[in-house]
Parts: structure tokens; C-alpha cells; sequence
């Protein structure tokens, strides 16, 4: 039976960490993650949980000692925030290529300089090619059901790879709201018991783990891990689909709202998907025809089905809360164009920079966005392709 | 309540507007509404001015922006007057609660021109009273409750004693004169409302 509570993104992930009592946790705090490692440490002094919790001294330290547990046969989680997060750098490459299941809560906050507490996701973009999958959230209900999720991904045979739940921080990790939680039984069924195939502490069956590798043989193990990529797309629809017949809720690769029949359509990531389909009701009462593409999962790139989910719209605005530094667009700009283009659709598109530092993004934003995008098609009118929102000039 | 309400929150850091803000969501959930209660940070240091803003809605809550139009403000500290258009956006037929010994005719000339219902309550009196020390987060969630008519008052004075209980568990000795100060509040504002309609009202 599903409860009614409430309370925040921070709350409800620790809540999802309590139900599923990982075997190990280090972490080191930082803004706005820090709550996290502090509610799961009250949890367990509390004796509601028995994880082992390591106070490390750094997020490269507890990424490390999240590997080292992983590696040794134990189910390993840690959580972090945006200089924390590029600390463990190194440390992420190692749990992605060494196929570690282990998992991250992200809470989304700009990276330095200037220096700002805020959200964007400058962190987990940057981390967007070190081989992790990546699932982020719109609010807190999605913030828990995406980690209890998490296990069954990673820990799937056909995957073995980390995992990294993304939420806004602040925005969503700091608001409270309204949530339905699962019974303790129903998630400790849900993500099972981990028995790893092959690990450290198993005499029987002594394996290495990270070992030097001649470049005879770099490729094929790189193109391995590849694979295992691509194969976690089938297995994140599969638990997806599990965990609506159990919970009701629950998209797939991404949520498609009134995007069937829309002209113009945005595709968006996180928090501002809600505030986006807000605008998308007010606009649809005017009768405009619009609607939001909200992409759940950014890794594995889910580039040709967003590319058909698209391609007919006359417009589509693409959202990026992060410079990329590319200078021609935004991470998800520059992918979701580059599947259009092998996907051979000619639909116009628009990459906007958005909330950078945690500037805010409001329903007159998004319905400005829609705005520019039919007035271009209307009037035939140029529209800069790579633009930011709310800038001053 | 029936309409959706928007409230912002002007407080300094350590003063608990924050706390209030999410105390608000926390009790009006109790009434099976839909509740959001966020903060908004500047700088991370005690006396900054900080925001922080409730929707509450018989509807799901999607939005995820700051409120611009709110329909009550509530000043936590009044020398934030002179610094913030706290009126800012505020709508015409909204409220603006202030948390001063003045009266309304004395601090409406700081209100930028706002028209609309002001209430000012003496938080710091209340809390002296009922505490023993200044804690005005109790006495501005009490009056925010009052004027918004965001819950019945009776309901909001048994909820709040469990939400005290939970949130004072190892301070137990300072419920009692938080609930003083909850309905020394309700009585101190409460002659300043007689015959207005709630914001909440259709």
C-alpha cells in the first residue's frame, strides 16, 4: 500500500536509501547533497538501516571506497554535489570501466567559478562521458522512484555498470511536496538481494580488479563496456515497467507531454520540465499546439527515439542548464542535433542555455521559448540557434 | 480552503522563515492539500536577507519557479523594509503580514504605495511572552495561517502540537510555550480580520 507523505528531494532519496539498506556508504559532505549522507547516518544510528556508513575525507576518497566495496562483493553507494562531484573524476572513469554497479545520488549544483551554491547541471554534464548511466528527476517523487530503481539497472547482468540519480538541487532537493512512498516490503522485493557474479572476497573464485591492460587488448575491453551501455537501455525499460505495475508511476526513457500532435515542442531536463508543462496547459487553452519532451535518462543517449519523438514538430526547443564550452551548444543541443541529422529529420531546431546558477525559469520563460519558435515559423523569420534565456546584455 | 494561495517569505538567515515556510507546507498537507515549501539562498551566512516561498493547492504542483505574484508576503524582519521591496509583485487583493511593534498607518508608508491588507503583530512581544526568548518563526506561521484561511484554525492548533513534538523531540520543554505563542498570535490578530474574507476564499 502506497503512502501519502511529504517531504523533500533530500528526504525522500535517504528514505529510498533506508528501504533498500545498501551494504556500504562513504561519503563527504557538500551543498546541497550533504543532507543526504546525514539523514542515512541518523537512519543507521537510529538502528533503522545497518549499512556501513565511511566518513571519508574527500569525494575522491569516497569514491574510491565505494569502488573498493563494490569491488569486494558489497552492494555501494555514495552521494555528492558539483565540486564533489569533479573531485571523483578519475574515480568515476574507474567504476564505469572496472563495470562496478554502484550508485550515485547527484545532487545537481553548479560548478566554479563564480563560486554559487546553486542549481544547474554543469556537474553531472561534466560527467556525462565517463561511461555512468545517468537518470534524472523532475521532483522528489521522482527523485525516489528512480533510485529504487537504481539496483535493478545497474546490477543487471547485461549491464554491470554505475549509476548516477540526478535532482535539482535545492529547487527539488530542498523543497518540500507531496510524495507516495512504497512499503519498506515492497521495495526490499522490488531491488532483491545483490549476489555479484564474480568479486574480491570470494577465495573460491579469485578474480583482479583494475589491472594494467597492453594495448592489445584496451579496445575490445572499452568496446565491451560500450556494449553494456547500449544493452542498459533494454534493461532500464524493463524495470521501468516493472516498477509502474507496482507503483502506478514511471516513464521510460523519457515523458512525452502533448507532444503527439504539437508544432512546437521543448525538450527539457529536470525541475523545469514541470514549469514547462505548466506553460504547456496555458498555451494549450489558447489553442496553441505545444507540448514538452521531458528526457529522463541522458546516458545511455536515447538519440533516435527522441529524434522520432520530434521530428514532426515544426519547431523544437532544446534546453541545456549548462554551458558545454563547445561554443555551438549545449551538451543536450549539440546530441539531440547531431540524431536528427543521422536520423535524417529536418525539423528546426533551437538550443537555449537556461538557469545557470540557479537563475530561475519561469512558465513566462518557457512560453516565451514557444513564443519565438512559432513566430520564426510563421514569419519565416531567422532565429539565432544557440541563444541564452533571461541573460542581460 | 479553496483557492490557490502563493505566499513569499522575507526573513534573514537564522531566523527561521525557512523553517517556517516548510512548517506551513507541513501543516496544510495535514488538510490533504497539494503543498510546496522551498527556500531561496543567497549568500550562506547568518542576517543575509533570505526568501522562501509555499504554493498549496487542491491540485498537483508542477511549477518549480520562485512566486512572483504572491498573494501574502510575510516579513519576518522588519528592517528588511528599507532594503527589500518586500511588496514587490504582491497582489492587489493579496495581504502583506509585517512582524513589528508598529501599527499599519506607520509602516504602510514603507510599503512602496502597496494598497492592499496590511497586518502588522508585535512577534517579538508574543515570543518574549510565551518563550522566554525570540523565536518569531511560531507567531508569523500562526498569523500567516490567520489571515490566509488556509486551514481551520482548531485544526492547525492540534496539528502543530504533533509537529512540535516531532520536531522538538529532544527539547520537549519548549512545545508548550510554542504553542503559547501559536495562539497568543491567532488572538492578537484576530480583531484586525473580523469581517475580512480569508485569501483562500472563493
Amino acid at each position: 500500500m502506497a503512502r501519502k507523505d511529504r517531504m523533500s528531494g533530500n528526504e525522500a532519496v535517504s528514505y529510498a536509501i533506508r528501504q533498500i539498506n545498501p551494504d556500504v556508504m562513504p561519503a563527504f559532505p557538500i551543498t546541497p547533497s550533504t543532507e543526504i549522507p546525514q539523514m542515512v547516518s541518523t537512519y543507521i544510528a537510529n538502528g533503522q538501516m545497518d549499512t556501513e556508513f565511511i566518513p571519508v575525507e574527500s569525494e575522491h576518497s569516497s569514491m574510491s571506497a565505494t569502488i573498493g566495496a563494490e569491488a569486494a562483493g558489497a552492494r555501494s553507494l555514495t552521494a555528492t554535489s558539483s565540486a564533489g562531484l569533479a573531485l571523483m573524476w578519475e574515480e568515476l572513469l574507474l567504476a564505469a570501466s572496472n563495470r562496478m554497479p554502484c550508485a550515485l545520488a547527484l545532487v545537481n549544483r553548479t560548478l566554479s567559478g563564480p563560486l554559487n551554491i546553486n542549481c544547474d547541471h554543469s556537474d553531472g554534464m561534466g560527467a556525462r562521458d565517463t561511461g555512468w548511466i545517468q537518470i534524472y528527476a523532475e521532483n522528489n517523487q521522482e527523485a525516489y522512484d528512480n533510485f529504487i530503481q537504481a539496483y535493478p539497472i545497474a546490477e543487471d547482468p547485461r549491464v554491470h555498470l554505475p549509476i548516477m540519480i540526478c535532482q535539482d538541487g535545492f529547487i527539488t532537493s530542498h523543497a518540500v511536496e507531496n510524495i507516495e512512498l512504497l512499503e519498506d516490503k515492497e521495495v526490499k522485493e522490488f531491488v532483491g538481494e545483490y549476489h555479484p557474479e564474480e568479486f574480491l572476497l570470494n577465495p573460491g573464485k579469485p578474480i583482479a580488479v583494475g589491472p594494467y591492460a597492453v594495448s592489445n587488448y584496451v579496445m575490445e575491453a572499452r568496446r565491451n563496456q560500450l556494449e553494456a551501455l547500449e544493452r542498459s537501455k533494454e534493461v532500464i525499460l524493463e524495470v521501468a515497467d516493472k516498477f509502474r505495475q507496482l507503483s502506478g508511476r514511471g516513464f521510460g526513457l523519457f515523458e512525452e507531454y502533448k507532444t503527439e500532435d504539437a508544432d512546437y515542442i521543448m525538450v527539457i531536463i529536470g525541475s523545469a520540465a514541470g514549469t514547462a508543462k505548466e506553460a504547456v496547459d496555458q498555451l494549450r487553452e489558447k489553442g496553441k499546439k505545444v507540448g514538452v519532451l521531458k528526457l529522463r535518462v541522458f546516458r545511455p543517449f536515447p538519440a533516435e527515439e527522441i529524434a522520432n519523438a520530434i521530428r514532426h514538430a515544426k519547431a523544437v526547443a532544446i534546453m541545456d542548464r549548462t554551458e558545454s564550452y563547445n561554443t555551438h551548444g549545449g551538451p543536450l543541443g549539440s546530441e539531440i542535433e547531431a540524431g536528427l541529422y543521422r536520423a535524417k529529420a529536418t525539423v528546426m531546431a533551437v538550443n537555449y542555455i537556461y538557469g545557470l546558477g540557479g537563475r530561475d525559469f519561469t512558465v513566462d520563460h518557457a512560453a516565451s521559448v514557444f513564443a519565438e519558435l512559432e513566430s520564426a515559423v510563421e514569419n519565416e523569420t531567422e532565429v539565432k540557434q544557440y541563444q541564452y534565456i533571461g541573460l542581460r546584455e | 480552503m479553496s483557492k490557490d494561495l502563493e505566499i513569499r517569505w522575507h526573513g534573514r538567515g537564522g531566523q527561521g522563515a525557512k523553517t517556517a515556510a516548510l512548517l506551513l507546507a507541513d501543516v496544510a498537507f495535514s488538510t490533504g492539500a497539494h503543498v510546496q515549501g522551498f527556500p531561496e539562498y543567497g549568500p550562506e551566512r547568518m542576517g543575509a536577507p533570505i526568501t522562501a516561498y509555499n504554493r498549496i493547492s487542491r491540485k498537483p504542483i508542477r511549477v518549480h519557479s520562485n512566486i512572483y505574484d504572491p498573494d501574502l508576503v510575510m516579513v519576518v524582519d522588519e528592517t528588511l523594509l528599507e532594503s527589500v521591496n518586500v511588496t514587490a509583485g504582491l497582489k492587489p487583493d493579496g495581504a502583506i503580514v509585517i512582524n513589528t511593534p508598529k501599527s499599519v498607518e506607520e509602516v504602510r508608508p514603507l510599503l512602496q504605495g502597496y494598497e492592499g491588507n496590511v497586518y502588522t503583530i508585535d512577534a517579538r512581544k508574543i515570543s518574549v511572552d510565551a518563550l522566554g526568548k525570540y523565536f518569531p518563526n511560531s507567531p508569523m506561521l500562526a498569523a500567516a495561517v490567520a489571515v490566509s484561511g488556509v486551514m481551520d484554525q482548531k485544526d492547525f492548533i492540534e496539528q502543530m502540537r504533533g509537529s512540535y513534538k516531532h520536531k522538538f523531540a529532544k527539547k520537549p520543554e519548549v512545545i508548550d510555550g510554542n504553542m503559547r505563542a501559536l495562539t497568543l498570535t491567532l488572538d492578537a490578530i484576530a480583531p484586525a480580520l473580523s469581517g475580512k474574507k480569508p485569501l483562500c476564499a472563493e
